[in-house]
């Protein structure tokens, strides 16, 4: 995959599911990985939105940019209303009243809506094996209401609600595990993307709407507004993130890990955090630190997917 | 044609809800409405209901999954109580603006704290400007009845709103009554099935929920406000429906021994039978006393209302829920709302009571009335009176 990039746009499938027009911050990596999501995902499909930038920026009315059947309802119940529309179509299609048997059912959150708000309402879908994809765009805060942390915000990150200051580091916890915790349901398929590798993020999704039952995939999305980056710097700092070892790239297929990119040496976490306003006030003694418990974290994910093969 | 049987009305109104062929069931277990929940459960379980069924793992997720459902075009129904229906609110405000007919039963109850599972109105009062169709029934075959009506109101295609039907916890849920539940069949000449106009479907992209500027959504919120108020005509065209198949007719304030009447007792619920005892038996004693229910609190039946109390000179409202640190009973204080501006009107006298699953007797009622008439004569200090209460 990598080494791809010159090739990437004639490798792609060409159907847009997502007009132009659509008011996402120049250098929006989420926009940028929902784009590439519905090329895969085709048009026999109903999205579900969360509350936060995704809705935010498709659709203000009287317009829309979606070209798929749509509905949003509120942040934390994404998942829930997902349930929903897959039970109807269900019953329906059992009792001749809806004539598509595979029409997808994807959700589509924020990490807020997902890690924090939404999860119970995840946890309850995924554990009732819902036929649905579920997918969470992490930019790693509450972006859509002016960068609050949520408990996807990576450890040390400044953010409007963990402010770096003489007290405070800024972001005060480890960035929550929510693949991990997605696994922990027994679902059959869970997968960690990032739209700086496009042809890896379309073959997830493919294979998230083709499962039988749920499936999760936590897509990591640089936020040039929430992280104070450059807005040419998404999808390189997409690759260094899992560069670096800090959001590795795997599938876990009924449970079992698989790496979807190892790279050879571990990038130091500086190259990523470098070019980040949220990461600026943070000191070496700090940098080491995280660079340590971020090997840890990759190294235990290694050794999981290597002993299961 | 359908013989009467003796039945709890909770596993009527599951029988009644299974027999208009619902699509979908989303519902999460609560005292008193779990009798509700359980039995579709059974139902689905056994292959009695085509229906799925989502044992969702909480009310906020039962009625998110009803919009969804609804969404897609399938019959829904569900039904909650007191701590449910307040952690569904939320979801509730979504229900009618996005014009979603999810159609709920409510086993009224207690808000906590303290926890209380027994009846009172409170859980409604706090949902009562959701925009929803609010329906008040009195024994489990209005409970059954206005189930049925239920669906096709909500269904029609010039309200597509969501209903919520209340019938009071334990008091009336876990009443076991003569009851006639409607044949499928018949209930398949009266109700046609599901046709929502414009559902989630590949072939035809909608875009459902999308947010609105401030240029918008007064616009957007008064369409939603003349469309319920609008329902009205289709809400009596129903009930009329009904009863012309059925023969029980309803009507959104039923009135009682009002002829003539100096005072009237205005009640919602289940209560009003005991009232209707407390009446009965102060008529005997040469009282002229009369009472008025509301049946149909949203949206709230003025005209009736006001046609129902002209010429009394007393009107004592019972309430079973309290707006705390204001005006008393929320009945109270809309009847008094909608009385006001009439040159010729009664003296309106409040009273809150049965809180909790407190018991209201006829006694009790009669010793309301009293109280309220001699109020009306002689004033009181209290902006209304709580019935009952020990100091
Ligand atoms: C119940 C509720 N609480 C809070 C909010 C306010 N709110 C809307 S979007 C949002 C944050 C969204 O963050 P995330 O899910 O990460 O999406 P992003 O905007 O970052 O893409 C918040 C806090 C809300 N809409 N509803
Ligand atoms: S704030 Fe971030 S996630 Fe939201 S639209 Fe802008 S760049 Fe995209
Ligand atoms: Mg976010």
């Amino acid at each position: 995959m990598i080494g791809q990039s010159v090739y990437v746009p004639r490798l792609l499938p060409e159907l847009e599911s997502l007009a132009p027009g659509h008011r996402a911050c120049i250098g929006c990596g989420e926009v940028l990985a929902m784009r590439q999501a519905f090329k895969a995902i085709g048009r026999d499909a109903i999205v579900v939105n969360a509350t936060g930038c995704m809705e935010i920026i498709a659709s203000q009315l009287p317009y829309t940019s979606w070209r798929l059947p749509w509905i949003h309802t509120l942040f934390e119940n994404t998942a829930a209303v997902a349930s929903g529309v897959e039970a109807g179509l269900k019953a329906m299609y059992r009792k001749g009243r809806y004539s598509r048997p595979d029409t997808k059912i994807v959700a589509v959150a924020g990490d807020g809506g997902t890690v924090d708000i939404g999860l119970q309402a995840l946890s309850g879908a995924l554990e009732r094996g819902h036929n649905l994809l579920y997918i969470c765009f992490d930019n790693e805060g509450y972006m859509n209401t002016g960068i609050q942390r949520s408990s996807a915000t990576p450890y040390g990150a400044s953010t409007t609600t963990s402010p770096a200051g003489k007290e405070s580091i800024g972001q005060f916890s480890w960035k929550k595990d929510l693949p991990g915790i997605a696994v922990a349901h027994r679902i059959p398929y869970v997968a960690t993307a990032c739209p700086s590798y496009p042809v890896d993020l379309i073959e997830k999704v493919k294979k998230g709407v083709d499962t039988r039952g749920p499936a999760y995939i936590h897509i990591f999305s640089g936020c040039p507004t929430g992280w104070g980056c450059a807005t040419n710097l998404t999808v390189r700092l997409g690759r260094l993130a899992v560069e670096t070892g800090i959001f590795p790239l795997y599938e876990v297929e009924n449970g079992k890990y698989t790496m979807s990119y190892k790279p050879e040496k571990l990038r130091p976490i500086t190259d990523y955090m470098k070019p980040q306003r949220r990461f600026r006030h943070l000191t070496d003694d700090a940098v080491e630190m995280i660079e340590k418990r971020v090997a840890v974290e990759y190294y235990k994910l290694l050794e999981k997917a290597e002993c299961q093969k | 044609m359908a013989k009467r049987v003796g039945i709890e009305t909770s596993l009527a109104v599951s029988e009644v809800a299974a027999a208009c062929d619902v699509d979908v069931v989303a519902a999460y277990p609560i005292t008193p409405q779990t009798h509700i929940v359980e039995h579709l459960a059974d139902l689905v379980a056994n292959g009695e209901l085509d229906a799925e069924y989502i044992p969702v793992e909480s009310e906020h997720s039962a009625m998110s999954a009803c919009l969804g459902s609804v969404a897609a075009g399938a019959r829904t129904f569900t039904a909650t109580a007191g701590q449910g229906l307040e952690l569904m609110h939320e979801v509730l405000f979504v229900a009618s603006a996005m014009r979603l007919p999810v159609i709920m039963a409510v086993a009224n109850r207690a808000v906590s704290s303290p926890l209380s599972v027994w009846g009172d109105h409170s859980d409604v009062m706090a949902a009562r400007d959701v925009g929803w169709i609010q329906i008040f029934v009195e024994n489990g075959q209005e409970a059954v009845d206005n189930t049925i009506c239920a669906f096709k109101m909500g269904e029609d295609h010039n309200v597509l709103l969501p209903v919520m039907v209340n019938l009071d916890g334990f008091h009336l849920s876990h009443m076991i009554e003569p009851i006639i539940i409607p044949e499928k069949e018949e209930i398949r000449r009266f109700l046609p099935p599901f046709d929502y106009p414009l559902p989630l479907h590949p072939d035809k992209p909608v875009a459902m929920g999308d947010f609105a500027p401030p240029v918008i959504f007064t616009e957007a919120k008064w369409a939603q406000e003349v469309n319920l108020q609008k329902s009205y005509d289709t809400i009596l065209r129903i009930w009329k429906e009904f009863g012309d198949q059925f023969g029980r007719y309803y009507k959104p304030v039923e009135e009682y021994c009002t002829e003539g009447a100096d005072t009237l007792l205005l009640t919602m619920g289940s209560f009003s039978e005991t009232a209707m005892t407390a009446v009965d038996s102060l008529r005997e004693k040469g009282k002229k006393v009369g009472l008025i229910r509301i049946r149909l609190w949203r949206p709230f039946p003025f005209e009736e209302l006001r046609k129902a109390v002209d010429g009394t000179k007393t009107l004592i409202v019972f309430d079973r829920a309290i707006s705390t640190g204001g005006p008393g009973g929320p009945v109270a204080s809309e009847v008094k709302a909608a009385l006001y501006n009439l040159p010729r009107k009664p003296l309106v006298v409040g009273f809150v009571g049965g809180l909790g699953g407190r018991d209201v007797t006829r006694e009790g009622f009669e010793e309301i009335i009293l109280q309220g008439e001699e109020i009306a004569r002689n004033g009181s200090p209290n902006e209304y009176e709580i019935y009952g209460v020990r100091e």
